[in-house]
């Protein structure tokens, strides 16, 4: 098996707020390899932007790492301190896309200046070769007439050619991993669609590692190879994609899936999950989803449960894979999921 | 039921909204929008940004003024000058839930103002004992407590907030309601929640919708029929299967081609069509909004009505 590029280990993340301790991330775990696309689910609050955040050092000034350990090309960056240290890592090697390219942007300065300004920064690039090399990489975004474009302003770009931009700064250092925060949140679908390809086309071209962060299921659906599914803080589940969205295990999984729209039946109640996420000030025994599962296992409120191995690519941490629970069937969409998989498999 | 029994709510025929621009020929929102909505239905509106859908909301609402056209509520006309009687009817009968339940609730004032904002407006309470009655039943009604009246709404969840926004339109007792975007800001697992409030409230008392979204798939899911519109004109309105089973508007086929689906081994395989508004040819011969099957509208002209009615079969 090739090894993995960057490798996350037990990682707890805590922020200080008023005074008070918040745990964000709960010993989360995950492995990167080569090339590949792993998308990162899960709702507001689950950690799963602040689970990122920490690769590249862009935590807010009240968060720090806690313990675990972060492995990228030999070192723990999760033991960087200085900003020195960081800038070797951040927008080189690992870059990220933010979700809404206005804020992303300067609105002051134009755009060729602002991919150029990376360029400058960590390829030592000068003059007229940083601003050839630029328009260069605005045609590879697919941004049409790439040196008039250059001189413009981010106001006098259209929302998906200012997130090609966005795009632009980000793969201008060949970095290893491009990490997208919901990149297509604030698109329309069409759009969305495109920014998706492009995305795709320069993957193939750079043979990046893509991380994507999003809640959406349909574009996880289009984009990733593995899942990774958190909730509170910690990774809950994570296999390939067609494990999760055809075989998933964690009652959460089965819960977000069976929320969405695309998947209900038309006149009857589409199934919602009861409840609110966990406070994360609080110490969470057991189960961190348990409150908001009806069919929770007693064990589920007071141990917190291991990985257990599904197939060498699949794990959950849930009680139900344990050979002395009970048998727990897993919700009618679910399993309606997994039988249009089986039948399409048989034809 | 066949289609001209049931009854029209809203009407809407050749709508035109303008905004005007410093000294520039006005900018055309919504040109030529013509539409019905049947009492208790589900009628939704999608197209992406700047297409001028919350534009038609707002013209309905009477937000925005219209510049052309008619706006009808159960057969009256409501644009324009109305008289003050009906206007104090239409104030209450047609209510909006908005997009952003931060943005869109007075977050100086408590919940139990919030709500009953609009009945101060119309005086529609005897004393505070009645206007506390009305709070109350309100909140329980979108499933929430009536303590919380005295509560801010930073102090609620997003999905609490938006269930505000809906009790705030409910007190009113109104009998049309636009929603828009009243799910796209909400986390996936609060969307269930809201989606579902709003189909119990619908069945319990009668409500006409208008579902203004840009998310195909909550569209598909709620909607009894859609209208696809693009820069501010209609282009196909069907009832929702039909539209997903056999749309004939290249634009209507290049969105429903882009909604992510969450099946891996489709999503994958898809082919995403792009629309290119260059491929009508209408310099000769004009577009018009023509029945193509019983309740199938398409915007074409009559080479392009040949084809689709080809490929009607």
């Amino acid at each position: 098996m090739t090894e993995p590029i960057l490798s996350v280990r037990d990682l707890v993340v805590k922020f200080s707020l008023r005074g008070q301790i918040l745990t964000a991330i709960r010993e989360a775990s995950l492995d990167l390899y080569p090339a590949e696309t792993v998308a990162i689910v899960g709702e507001s609050g689950s950690g799963k932007s602040v689970f990122t955040k920490t690769w590249i050092g862009m935590l807010d000034a009240n968060g720090w790492a806690d313990s675990g350990s972060i492995l990228f090309e030999g070192r723990d960056i999760a033991k960087f301190t200085t900003e020195r240290e960081w800038l070797t890592i951040r927008g080189k090697k690992i870059a990220m896309v933010f979700q809404d390219p206005m804020t992303a942007l300067n609105p002051l300065r134009t755009v060729g200046m602002q991919i150029q300004e990376a360029l400058e920064l960590h390829q030592g690039m000068r003059g007229e070769q940083a601003k050839a090399r630029t328009i260069e990489i605005l045609a590879e975004v697919g941004i049409d007439m790439p040196d008039v474009r250059y001189h413009q302003y981010p106001h006098e770009f259209s929302g998906g050619m200012r997130q090609r931009v966005v795009i632009a700064i980000a793969v201008a250092c060949n970095p290893r991993i491009l990490i997208c925060d919901e990149p297509t949140t604030a698109l329309d679908v069409t759009i969305q669609a495109q920014i998706l390809e492009l995305i795709r086309s320069l993957q193939k071209k750079m043979g990046v590692t893509l991380v994507y962060i999003t809640h959406d299921l349909g574009v996880v659906a289009n984009v990733a190879d593995r899942v990774a599914v958190m909730y509170a803080g910690e990774i809950i589940e994570y296999g390939t994609v067609e494990e999760i969205f055809y075989d998933p295990r964690h009652p959460y999984t089965w819960a977000l899936l069976s929320s969405l729209p695309q998947l209900g039946i038309k006149g009857q109640p589409l199934y919602s999950i009861a409840g609110t996420p966990p406070n994360l000030f609080t110490d969470i025994p057991g189960d961190a989803f348990a409150p908001r599962n009806p069919k929770a296992l007693k064990l589920d409120f007071v141990k917190r449960p291991p990985f257990f191995q599904v197939s060498p690519t699949h794990y959950a941490k849930t009680w139900l894979l344990d050979p002395r629970a009970p048998k727990v069937e897993p919700p009618e969409t679910i399993k309606a999921l997994r039988a249009k998989h089986d039948e399409r498999y048989a034809l | 039921m066949t289609q001209n029994e049931r009854e029209v709510i809203i009407e809407i025929k050749n709508l035109r909204v303008e905004f005007k621009g410093k000294g520039r020929k006005p900018f055309r929102a919504v040109d030529d929008v013509s539409f019905e909505i049947y009492k208790g239905e589900t009628f939704g509106l999608v197209g992406e940004t700047g297409s001028g859908k919350t534009t038609i909301g707002r013209a309905i609402v009477r937000i925005n003024p219209t510049a052309a056209g008619e706006i009808l509520f159960k057969g009256r006309r409501i644009n324009g000058v109305i008289p003050k009687e009906l206007d104090r009817e239409v104030t209450r009968k047609i209510q909006m839930i908005f997009q952003d339940p931060m943005a869109s609730l007075n977050e100086r004032s408590k919940v139990d103002y919030i709500v009953s904002e609009g009945l101060y407006n119309i005086k529609g309470f005897k004393d505070e004992q009645d206007r506390m009655a009305k709070v109350s039943r309100a909140l329980l009604e979108v499933g929430l407590l009536p303590e919380f009246a005295s509560r801010f709404p930073h102090e609620f969840s997003g999905g609490q907030r938006q269930r505000i926004g809906v009790a705030r339109a409910l007190i009113m007792e109104p009998e049309f309601i636009i929603a828009d975007e009243p799910i796209s800001s909400l986390d996936v697992s609060i969307r269930a929640q809201v989606l579902n409030l709003l189909s119990d409230l619908q069945k319990t008392k009668g409500l006409t919708y208008l579902f203004i979204s840009h998310d195909l798939s909550v569209v598909r899911f709620i909607a009894d029929r859609i209208g696809v519109i693009h820069k501010g004109r209609l282009v196909e309105l069907a009832e929702t299967e039909e539209l997903f089973g056999r749309p004939f508007h290249p634009y209507t086929r290049a969105l429903l081609s882009a909604i992510p689906i969450p099946d891996p081994q489709i999503e994958k395989k898809k082919k995403v069509l792009v629309y290119d508004p260059t491929c009508h040819d209408y310099s000769k011969d004009k577009p018009k909004w023509v029945e193509i099957t019983p309740g199938h509208f398409v915007l074409a002209n009559e080479e392009e009505l040949r084809q689709y009615e080809a490929m009607a079969g």
